[in-house]
């Protein structure tokens, strides 16, 4: 892999520091005028998800990481682990359940998401900004609720449970943001 | 930023109408005060041998002739004003641009925009009072406040920023919990490290900070006073996070000062960073008579943040380093 020098280093980049793949989230260039240059370096550990921030002296080198992200369906999962298929190549790889952190209570099969792979092995898997999903449990609704008030929690077909607005039923369809986990709005059938 | 829109400025026109005013205003300030203007070329034979600033090479031809001299665009001004003071010429100003290589960021532009001066019988304190001045014109500042590069050490840190040894500056950048990757170069890089990541984000939010009476190891070209702790008369000054300016009561020993240009190039060496020819123009000029003086760099881009309460110097500037 390539090595990149401090002032090299961009948002986004993936790079390996303390032998983990990290994510750069943001980095700072910092110099008295008459005094040594530092950059302050934000980034992400992309096995344990931890943001982490620390300085370099300028002009020395960090080793890039072989991590990529592919668009990926997820398939099935057989109780202990997760199957994906590339859409490009359609090789299909395998994940731990615990690995999958969060996405997983929005992934259904079929669901598209993608797969960041390190070396060759899925490290992790996002879900889609945002997914449509079926509410399987919720309190009956207040008549006369408009939207806003405090709402209701609502189960979804993958398991999640999100808040929504005391008018939604059980049985309709949503759109949810997964970044935040919060309900966006009804979905027509 | 959508390409179509590359050919645009990169501050909004509103701000380089004020950044005129601004200009108009500091010329102004001068004038009354009898401090003349002067320009020094921006292109020359040698540049600094500070390890910490790096010029930016010009490579020059004479008409028909295939060889090639490489100039440096200055990184500031000061070696020709002193050049000037030695002559004769009384305090001066100037505003010109300066050139930095490879400082880009929130706070810094390749090529950027000095005011310097200078002022004959003013030691570094006299000298502190008119940019004082000067803040409190532009800015509206409230008077700005002294701590000596001593004291504000020792208040936050406890420590002794003249003599401890570089174990317990690396202990207080852990203490103080700033990780950093690898190890520094020397103690004045712990001493930095501890001043940037640590002290500056607390001090001069609401009023300027003029930190003064330097470690003798970053006095530059600062006359050192051996008192009972010896430090460098050299000032900085700061506000809302911002290093706005860097002063010196100058030395006018052209030996002492032929003396720590070596020491620069020591450290280069040791460092792995590229040889510099010492400027024998300015230690010539050095050794005819620099006049008593104190003399002040203030970054006008930084000003201007500043002045217009901008986040990033490419605010400021009509075309910054990515669309110039």
């Amino acid at each position: 892999m390539a090595v990149y020098t401090t002032n090299e280093i961009r948002g986004g980049m993936k790079v390996m520091i303390d032998n983990d793949p990290c994510v750069i989230l943001d980095n700072e260039f910092v110099k008295p005028g008459k005094g040594q240059a530092f950059n302050r370096i934000k980034y992400r550990n992309l096995k344990s998800g931890r943001v982490v921030e620390r300085t370099w002296k300028s002009g020395d080198s960090i080793p890039g990481a072989d991590v990529v992200d592919v668009e990926a369906q997820y398939l099935y999962n057989d109780g202990s682990h997760w199957h994906f298929m590339t859409n490009e190549t359609f090789e299909q790889y395998v994940m731990d359940d615990k690995d999958l952190a969060d996405a997983k209570q929005w992934l259904k099969e079929q669901s598209e998401c993608v797969l960041t792979l390190f070396n060759g092995t899925p490290l992790a898997v996002t879900a889609p900004n945002f997914v449509i999903l079926k509410i399987v449990e919720t309190d009956p609704g207040v008549r006369g609720d408009t939207s806003g008030g405090g709402g209701k929690p609502a189960k979804l077909e993958t398991g999640a449970v999100v808040r929504v607005p005391l008018f939604v039923q059980e049985g309709e369809i949503i759109k949810v943001d997964t970044r935040i986990g919060e309900y966006v709005s009804r979905v027509k059938e | 930023m959508k390409s179509q829109d590359a050919w645009r400025p990169s501050a909004c026109l509103h701000h380089l109408k004020r950044r005129a005013e601004i200009l108009a205003n500091i010329r102004q300030f001068f004038s009354e005060r009898q401090v003349l203007e002067v320009e020094t070329p921006l292109m020359c034979q040698f540049t600094v041998t500070d390890p910490h600033v790096t010029g930016i090479p010009a490579l020059y031809q004479s008409m028909g002739s295939s060889i090639t001299r490489t100039l440096f665009l200055q990184t500031s001004p000061e070696y020709a004003m002193k050049r000037l003071l030695a002559a004769g010429i009384g305090s001066i100003y100037q505003i010109s641009k300066a050139f930095r290589q490879g400082e880009v960021g929130r706070l810094h532009n390749p090529e950027f925009t000095m005011l310097e001066w200078y002022r004959l019988d003013f030691d570094h304190h006299a000298l502190m009072d008119e940019m004082d001045a000067l803040l409190q014109q532009i800015l509206k500042t409230p008077p700005a406040e002294r701590v000596s590069y001593g004291d504000l050490f020792r208040h936050y840190l406890g420590i002794n920023p003249h003599t401890a040894d570089e174990a317990v500056l690396i202990a207080s950048a852990a203490e103080k919990n700033i990780p950093v990757s690898g190890t520094l170069p020397n103690r004045d890089a712990w001493l930095d490290l501890l001043w940037t990541h640590y002290i500056e984000p607390l001090v001069g939010q609401i009023r300027p900070l003029f930190l003064y009476d330097f470690p003798v190891s970053q006095a530059a070209l600062a006359k050192i006073r051996n008192e009972s702790q010896p430090v460098a008369s050299r000032f900085e000054v700061y506000f809302k996070g911002i290093e706005l300016a860097n002063g010196f009561h100058e030395l006018q020993d052209g030996k002492e000062q032929a003396k720590r240009f070596v020491l620069d190039l020591a450290l280069r060496k040791e460092l792995g960073i590229s040889e510099r020819l010492i400027d024998d123009r300015l230690l010539a000029a050095l050794e005819h008579g620099l006049p008593a003086c104190a003399g002040v760099a203030l970054g006008i881009d930084r000003l201007m943040m500043l002045a217009l309460e901008c986040d990033q110097i490419a605010d400021v500037i009509s075309f910054a380093f990515d669309k110039a």
